[in-house]
């Protein structure tokens, strides 16, 4: 297949290929093998919102990197923020929104190297009072810890990440979350709870840091993003639908 | 090499609402007043993007920049103080404006009984009523004496209410009406007053009409963008320093403001100060200001820090109680309720302080005889928009992740509302401020380390009045009601309220307070420091109210001072 197939692969082909449409949304890996493929949105007329969208629609899979390395690395970002916030039948989950290039580009920019946090030595452990500690970014927390997700797969289940059941990610992570797999320099709760508040912020920031594709996070939850003025409705008792409108699309 | 300037009457470290105040009033009465502001220039014309969720209330747009200097934190004495690394439990302003940019704009007048907590909890309770670990003490000032202040702030900022809070008369009216009623805050309305309770909408500086403030700046009406608390205002609606009185000083002809000017030294000589010493950041030059008067006026953390590596100002040391700086540092305790609703609200409109409020459980407004606490704090449900990165609400038993966190997190989103209480805290021996003995800021200069731990009062505090909101709550008609888990140990992590106060506490006299009424420091009588560090104690409202009442009476004393000289009391 050339690149220009590839771009064109629907977003129907994509959800029956991995069973999605089909309710089989138990079976893991249905994103590892499909890095690299874009998903074309216009059948969801997603494209003209900023969304860091290219010619050929938004984009969902690999548009370059500029934090990942492999598609490994991506491929366990992808599955594993996928299971904190899943496909349902409110609409999509974390991969289709786009997260994990929210994640990409924020563990390459500012976000992901600390710059405005006090990162001086020295450094101690502390009390759980004291916050964070750690003498890691969180580009380096991030890097560490799918490293760790990885390893923990195969000593688990002798296999990737990306191949596992939903049941066997959720074991990991939910391992990871309780603190039950050693890391250096932080906690595994640590960066679980770093991965589980990206997830959420990729799914529902505006559309320009390149999550909530279609702002469809934002449609799931009822909130119509910038608006100028709830002046006139406020009052009104009434729930109001609006339908959202992103900072770029304004 | 240091370039020592041309001395100015006025120099102010920091332009939020206290320099602004300062620089406003001192240069209408014709000083010379240079204020020095470690941040940005900003205002208005910044803010037209500003509805960006993640740039400005989850990564933190206009907030203080830690990598150049935070404070340190330990629970108490035995611990090891660690830097806060990033920002979490409060929020610090930089920049012009200050805090007083991304505020939400309640604003309120401590109560009667927070002036003299002491005496009058004596007089009702007894001496006994709190062990002798709560530094209770009188603030060297009564409301009466404050009243002119706080309604003068109020006229500069406009402020919008209805005067029907039975427990507090006021001389004067609100300069704006009141914000709107909507449905939301009527629930709460209806259900505290069946309650027995006195709803009254909350002072609001978010405006509810245009309006311009007696020094001839305007300010907008507010449109309930749901953008307000850790942003700034697109319309110039939420009174800010921006469009009140740093312009109000600018167009006198005797202020200017230098930016990236980090003040890292007050010099003084005998008993006085003469000027202060100061990095541009950009340039890395350094340059000394002498002036006639200085006056502090950054956040309370960085007023404290200043005196203390100045070296002006006896340290107050816990185990012997000696020493007034850095004392009686107090926090806000948070009690509340959420309830869980099964009809859709529009939460995700609203202002900053468009809120109702009860204050049957605030202050001394209610017997305290048979409870193990003093004081309180005022209920209020407010309507500020939730957004959808940090509004997820689930109940206790949910999990935070996966298929059912994000049904049940969406489903709420829509149907969940909070009561909330701005509690107060009282001073307590063990809780203060100092300097560390570790950890630097980029400059060389020692953090500020801050020791702090909720007390038995707090968490009497916190679950008696938790359970009072869980009662409106459930009188509100939510289907499920959780109120507030009980506080144990105070952490970092959590955002919880930007309303530190504390560490340059006022008084009658020099053995227990920094600077006395006029908020002129005992030890230098040309050297002012202004904003929340002057509580005594931490009252029952957000801060701010009071901080600007305070920042007028200070303006006050600088002009007598400039005049006459000495001591102002």
């Amino acid at each position: 297949m050339d690149q220009k197939e590839k771009k064109n692969i629907t977003r129907r082909d994509f959800l029956k290929t991995t069973g999605v449409a089909t309710g089989a949304l138990i079976g893991g890996g249905l994103i590892g093998g499909l890095v690299g493929y874009n998903m074309n949105k216009d059948e969801a007329g997603s494209t003209k919102n900023g969304t860091g969208s290219n010619e050929h629609g938004t984009q969902t899979g690999n548009a370059g990197w500029r934090f990942f390395r492999t598609n490994q690395e991506y491929d366990i970002v992808a599955n594993a923020t996928e299971r904190i916030y899943p496909k349902d039948d409110l609409g999509p989950g974390a991969f289709e929104l786009g997260v994990p290039n929210f994640i990409d580009n924020q563990l390459a920019g500012e976000y992901g190297s600390n710059a405005k946090e006090y990162m001086q030595g020295p450094f101690e452990v502390g009390a759980p009072t004291q916050g964070y500690q750690s003498r890691l970014t969180r580009s380096e927390i991030f890097r560490q810890g799918i490293k760790t997700i990885e390893a923990e797969a195969q000593k688990r289940f002798d296999t990737g990440f990306s191949s596992l059941e939903g049941a066997q990610m959720d074991e990991i992570l939910t391992a990871l979350q309780k603190d039950e797999i050693p890391m250096a320099g932080v906690t595994s709760g640590f960066f679980f709870r770093l991965l589980r508040k990206a997830t959420l912020e990729g799914a529902y920031s505006d559309p320009m840091y390149n999550g909530n594709v279609n702002m469809d996070g934002w449609k799931m939850k009822g909130f119509p993003g910038h608006q100028m003025a709830y002046i006139n409705v406020i009052e009104e008792e009434k729930f109001q639908k609006i339908e959202p409108q992103s900072l770029g699309g304004h | 090499m240091v370039k020592t300037l041309p001395k100015v009457d006025v120099v102010t470290v920091g332009v939020g609402w206290t320099g602004g105040i300062i620089a406003a009033e001192c240069a209408k009465a014709g000083l010379k007043v240079v204020g020095l502001e470690r941040g940005e220039e900003r205002g208005t014309a910044d803010y037209l993007k500003v509805h960006d969720e993640y740039r400005y209330a989850v990564r933190y747009e206009l907030m203080q920049n830690l990598s150049k200097e935070t404070i340190t934190i330990r629970n108490n004495r035995k611990m090891s103080a660690l830097p806060m690394r990033q920002l979490g439990s409060f929020l610090l302003g930089e920049g012009l404006g200050g805090s007083g940019t991304h505020w939400n704009g309640h604003t309120w007048r401590f109560y009667p009984y927070d002036f003299q907590i002491k005496s009058m909890t004596e007089e009702k309770y007894g001496a006994n009523k709190l062990s002798k670990d709560y530094q209770l003490q009188d603030w060297g000032i009564t409301y009466d004496e404050m009243e002119p202040y706080f309604y003068k702030y109020e006229q500069t900022i406009g402020l919008s209410g209805e005067d029907k809070n039975p427990f507090l008369k006021r001389k004067d009216p609100f300069p704006t009406p009141p914000m709107k009623r909507t449905p939301i805050l009527k629930k709460f309305e209806k259900a505290t007053s069946d309650l027995g309770y006195s709803p009254f909408m909350l002072p609001s500086a978010n405006l509810s009409e245009a309006y311009t403030n007696p020094d001839g700046q305007a300010i907008s009406a507010c449109q309930y963008c749901g953008f307000c608390e850790r942003f700034g205002c697109e319309y110039g609606a939420k009174s800010s320093p921006e469009v009140t009185v740093v312009p109000t000083a600018m167009k006198t002809g005797n202020f200017e403001t230098r930016f990236h000017a980090n003040v890292v030294e007050v010099m003084k000589t005998g008993n006085k100060v003469t000027g202060v010493r100061y990095l541009n950041t950009l340039s890395g030059e350094e340059f000394i200001q002498p002036a006639e008067v200085v006056v502090l006026t950054s956040y309370i953390f960085n007023n404290a820090k200043l005196l203390m590596v100045s070296k002006i100002g006896e340290q107050y040391d816990p185990a012997t109680g000696k020493g007034t700086l850095g004392k009686n540092y107090c926090y806000q305790i948070l009690p509340g309720a959420t309830g869980f609703f099964e009809d859709q609200m529009n939460t995700f409109m609203g202002a900053g302080a468009l809120g109702m409020t009860i204050d049957d459980f605030n202050a001394d407004n209610f017997d305290h005889s048979n409870l193990d606490f003093i004081h309180g704090g005022s209920l209020s449900i407010t309507q500020t928009g939730a957004r959808p990165i940090e509004s997820n609400p689930i109940q206790k038993d949910t999990p935070t992740w996966g298929s059912e966190f994000k049904k049940e997190s969406i489903y709420n989103y829509t149907r969940t509302l909070s009561i909330g209480a701005q509690g107060a805290s009282m001073p307590h021996k063990e809780n203060f401020l100092s300097l560390d003995g570790r950890y630097k800021d980029a400059y060389g200069i020692p953090l500020l380390q801050m020791t702090y731990n909720f007390t038995e009062q707090d968490r009497a505090l916190h679950s008696y009045i938790s359970e009072k909101a869980a009662e409106i709550m459930k009188e509100m008609g939510a289907k499920t009601v959780e109120g507030r888990s009980p506080i144990t140990e105070y952490d970092i992590v959590n955002y919880q309220t930007t309303h530190n106060t504390g560490g340059t506490v006022m008084g009658a006299s020099p053995d227990i307070s920094v600077v006395n009424s006029y908020l002129q420091h005992w030890d230098a009588e040309n050297l002012f420091v202004v904003g929340a560090g002057n509580f005594a104690h931490n009252g029952g409202y957000n801060p701010t109210g009071t901080v600007g009442a305070l920042a007028y009476r200070c303006a006050e004393g600088i002009i007598n001072y400039s005049k006459k000289g000495g001591s102002l009391v």
